[in-house]
C-alpha cells in the first residue's frame, strides 16, 4: 500500500455499511420502548446473545494489536489472549445467571438491588462513564488510524466518519440493531481469521514447530542484517519463543494478569449482553458460546501473527529494517494482502473497520442506558419516568457521548491503542468488579461501603496511571514517571474490597440495615430468578 | 429491584428460604462453582507467577525444536477456560435446572 486510496477496500467497505444501515432501518421499526432499546425487548437466544458478546469482545485491539504485538515481540502477545479469556469462565460461573435474575437494562440494577437506589446508581454511572469513554477513545484512535491508512482519507474525517455511524446505528435501532450488527460482524471476522491462519499453516504442511522455526529464522535473520554476530542472531531469533520485556517485574505481571481477568467481569456494555436473553439459562449458554468462540480467535491471532512475521517480517514495503511496522498495528492487515491480494485486503480490512463500528456502538448504548436509565429515571425521577421520557434522554445522550468520542479521538491521536483498553480493564476490575462480587455474594454489605469502596477503587486506577509512563511521560512530558509498574490494578482491586468490607463493617446507619436486611431475599431471587421479569415493559 | 420486592414476594421467598431443595441448590451448586472458579484462577495465578517470577521456565524448548513449553501451556489454559465453561454448563443443564423449575413451579411461576 502507498496510502492512496484502496478501491476494493472501499466498496466492501460501502457494501458493509450499506447492509448494516439497512439493518438499523429494519430494526428502528421494531424498538419502541425502552426494553427493546436498551435490551432487544429481551428475545435473544443463547446462541445468537454468544456471537454478539463475542463480537463485542474481538475489538480492534484484539484483531489487529495482538497480532501486530505478537509479529513484534512474539510470545508476549499470548499473554494478553490468555488474560482476555480467562475471565469468561468466572463471568459464568459467579455473576451471568445472577446478573439476568437481579436486572433488567444495567449492571446497576443488580448493584444497587438490596441498597438505596439513588447513591449505588449514581456510583455505577460515573464508573460506567469512566470505562465506556477510556475504551471509546481507544477504539476511536484505532478506526481512525485504519482509515487514514486504507482509504487515505486524513484521521480528523475518518474519526468523525466512525463517529456518526455508529451515532446512526444506536440512535435509530438501539440494543437490536447493535445486536445484529455484532453478530454479522463476529461471523465475518472469525471467518477472515480461519481463513488467513489456514492459509498460513498450509504453507506448513500443518506443522506449528515449522511455523515458528521459520519464524525464529526470520527474527535471527533481521537481527543478523541489523549488526548482530551470528551467535547473538540466532539468540535474537528465539525471544519470540519466550515471554520476553513486555512484564518486566513482577507486580507488573500479576497486576496486568488481574485488571485483564476481572476487569472483563467489570465492563459494562459485555454486562449489558446479559439482559438481552429471556432467562438465566440462556445467560448460560450464552457464556459458553461467547468463550468458545473468543478462544478459538485468539488461537487463530497466534498463528496469524506468527505468519505474519514470517511472510511479510522482511518486506520493505512494510516493515523498517529494523523490523517494524511502518504503521504501527497493521500486521494482520499486510499479512491479509500478502495472503489474497488487494480483493482479500479490501475484505479484510471492511470487517476490521466493521469491528472497530460495532464495538463502538455498543459502548455508546452502555453509556446512554447508564444516563438515562440509572441517573435519570431512577435518580432524578425516582423512577417515575415512563418509556418514552427515557428514551428520549438515552437519545440526547448518545449524541452527546458520540461528539465527546469524536473530540477525545482526535484529542488523543498519539496514545496507544492495546494501553488505553487495558486501562479500561483496570478502572472496571477496581470499581465495578468489587461491587458486584460483595454485593451479590456477602451479606454484610452495605450501601455506604459499596459507593466509597468502588469510588476509591475506580480514583486510584486513575491516579496511577495518570503517574505512569504513558501519561505522565509521553503526554504530559515529565522526566520520570511516578508510578513505575504497567497497570495500577494489584493495588486499587484490594483497596476497592478492604474499603468497601471496612466501612460496611463499621457502617451502623439504619440503611445498613434495610442493606443486610435485604440479602436473603436477593439470594433467592439470584439463584433461582423467582420474581425476575424479563426486559418487558409492563 | 425495590419497588416490585412487594409483600407478596417477600412472603414467597421465605417460602423459598426454608425449601430444603433450595437450601440444596445453593450449597451443591456453590460448592461446584467456587472450585470451578478456584481451578481457573489457580491455572491462571500459576501462569502469571511463572511470568512473574521465572520466565526462563515457559522458554524451554520441547521436542529438541524450537517450540517452547510456554506455548502449549498457553494455548492449554486457553483451552481450559473453554473447557471448565463446557462441564459448568452441563451440570447445570442436567441438575440444577430441574431443581430451579420445581422451586419456580412451587412459588407459583
Amino acid at each position: 500500500m502507498t496510502g492512496g486510496p484502496n478501491w476494493s477496500a472501499i466498496a466492501m467497505f460501502a457494501a458493509f455499511v450499506a447492509f448494516t444501515l439497512g439493518i438499523t432501518w429494519w430494526a428502528a421499526r421494531r424498538t419502541k420502548t425502552r426494553a427493546d432499546f436498551y435490551a432487544a425487548g429481551g428475545g435473544v437466544s443463547g446462541f445468537k446473545n454468544g456471537l454478539a458478546i463475542a463480537g463485542d469482545y474481538m475489538s480492534a485491539a484484539s484483531f489487529l494489536g495482538i497480532s501486530s504485538q505478537i509479529f513484534g515481540v512474539g510470545y508476549d502477545g499470548l499473554i494478553y489472549s490468555i488474560g482476555f479469556l480467562v475471565g469468561w469462565p468466572v463471568i459464568l460461573f459467579l455473576m451471568a445467571e445472577r446478573l439476568r435474575n437481579l436486572g433488567k437494562y444495567t449492571f446497576a440494577d443488580v448493584a444497587s438491588f438490596r441498597f438505596a437506589q439513588a447513591p449505588v446508581r449514581s456510583f455505577a454511572a460515573v464508573s460506567t462513564l469512566a470505562v465506556v469513554l477510556f475504551y471509546l477513545i481507544a477504539q476511536m484512535v484505532g478506526a481512525g488510524q485504519l482509515i487514514k491508512t486504507l482509504f487515505g482519507l486524513n484521521y480528523l474525517s475518518a474519526v468523525i466518519i466512525v463517529g456518526v455511524l455508529m451515532t446512526l446505528y444506536v440512535l435509530f435501532g438501539g440494543m437490536i440493531a447493535t445486536t445484529w450488527v455484532q453478530i454479522i460482524k463476529a461471523v465475518l471476522l472469525l471467518g477472515c481469521a480461519t481463513v488467513m491462519a489456514f492459509a498460513v499453516l498450509f504453507q506448513f504442511g500443518f506443522s506449528p514447530e515449522a511455523l515458528f522455526t521459520r519464524a525464529v529464522e526470520v527474527k535471527a535473520s533481521i537481527a543478523a542484517a541489523n549488526g548482530a554476530a551470528a551467535e547473538q542472531a540466532a539468540a535474537k531469533g528465539l525471544e519470540i519463543m519466550r515471554p520476553g520485556t513486555f512484564l518486566p517485574d513482577w507486580v507488573s505481571a500479576i497486576s496486568f494478569g488481574m485488571a485483564l481477568m476481572f476487569g472483563t467481569a467489570g465492563l459494562p456494555h459485555i454486562l449489558m449482553r446479559f439482559f438481552t436473553v429471556p432467562d438465566a439459562r440462556q445467560a448460560r449458554v450464552s457464556v459458553l458460546w461467547a468463550t468458545g468462540w473468543i478462544g478459538y480467535f485468539y488461537i487463530l491471532t497466534f498463528i496469524i501473527g506468527f505468519g505474519a512475521i514470517v511472510m511479510i517480517g522482511t518486506n520493505p514495503a512494510w516493515v523498517t529494517e529494523a523490523g517494524a511496522l511502518r504503521t504501527g498495528n497493521m500486521a494482520a492487515i499486510h499479512l491479509a494482502e500478502a495472503i489474497g491480494g488487494n480483493l482479500f485486503l479490501g475484505f479484510v480490512s471492511a470487517v476490521a473497520f466493521a469491528t472497530i463500528l460495532a464495538v463502538v456502538a455498543g459502548l455508546t448504548l452502555s453509556g446512554a442506558s447508564a444516563v438515562s436509565h440509572d441517573v435519570y429515571a431512577t435518580v432524578l425521577r425516582k423512577g417515575q419516568a415512563n418509556s418514552d421520557e427515557e428514551l428520549r434522554v438515552s437519545r440526547i445522550t448518545v449524541l452527546v457521548l458520540a461528539m465527546l468520542a469524536i473530540a477525545l479521538g482526535i484529542a488523543f491521536e498519539q496514545v496507544n491503542v492495546a494501553f488505553m483498553v487495558s486501562l479500561a480493564f483496570a478502572l472496571a476490575a477496581s470499581g465495578n468488579f468489587p461491587v458486584l462480587i460483595l454485593s451479590l455474594f456477602w451479606k454484610g454489605c452495605t450501601t455506604r461501603g459499596v459507593v466509597t469502596g468502588g469510588l476509591a477503587g475506580v480514583l486510584l486506577a486513575l491516579v496511577l496511571t495518570i503517574l505512569s509512563k504513558p501519561i505522565w511521560v509521553d503526554i504530559l512530558g515529565n522526566a520520570k514517571a511516578v508510578f513505575p509498574y504497567t497497570s495500577p490494578t494489584i493495588f486499587s482491586m484490594p483497596l476497592a474490597f478492604l474499603t468497601i468490607w471496612l466501612v460496611s463493617v463499621l457502617d451502623k446507619s439504619p440503611r445498613a440495615a434495610v442493606d443486610r436486611g435485604g440479602y436473603l431475599h436477593q439470594r433467592v431471587r439470584a439463584e433461582t430468578g423467582i420474581g425476575a421479569s424479563g426486559a418487558s415493559d409492563h | 429491584m425495590a419497588e416490585e420486592d412487594s409483600s407478596g414476594d417477600a412472603a414467597r421467598y421465605d417460602a423459598v428460604l426454608a425449601d430444603p431443595r433450595y437450601q440444596r441448590l445453593v450449597r451443591r451448586r456453590g460448592r461446584f462453582t467456587w472450585t470451578l472458579s478456584i481451578v481457573m484462577l489457580v491455572a491462571y495465578f500459576g501462569y502469571i507467577a511463572l511470568i512473574a517470577f521465572d520466565k526462563a521456565a515457559l522458554a524451554a524448548p520441547i521436542g529438541g525444536g524450537v517450540t517452547s513449553i510456554g506455548i502449549p501451556i498457553g494455548i492449554g489454559l486457553i483451552l481450559l477456560g473453554i473447557l471448565l465453561t463446557g462441564i459448568y454448563v452441563r451440570r447445570a443443564n442436567k441438575e440444577f435446572d430441574p431443581l430451579v423449575d420445581a422451586l419456580k413451579k412451587e412459588a407459583g411461576e
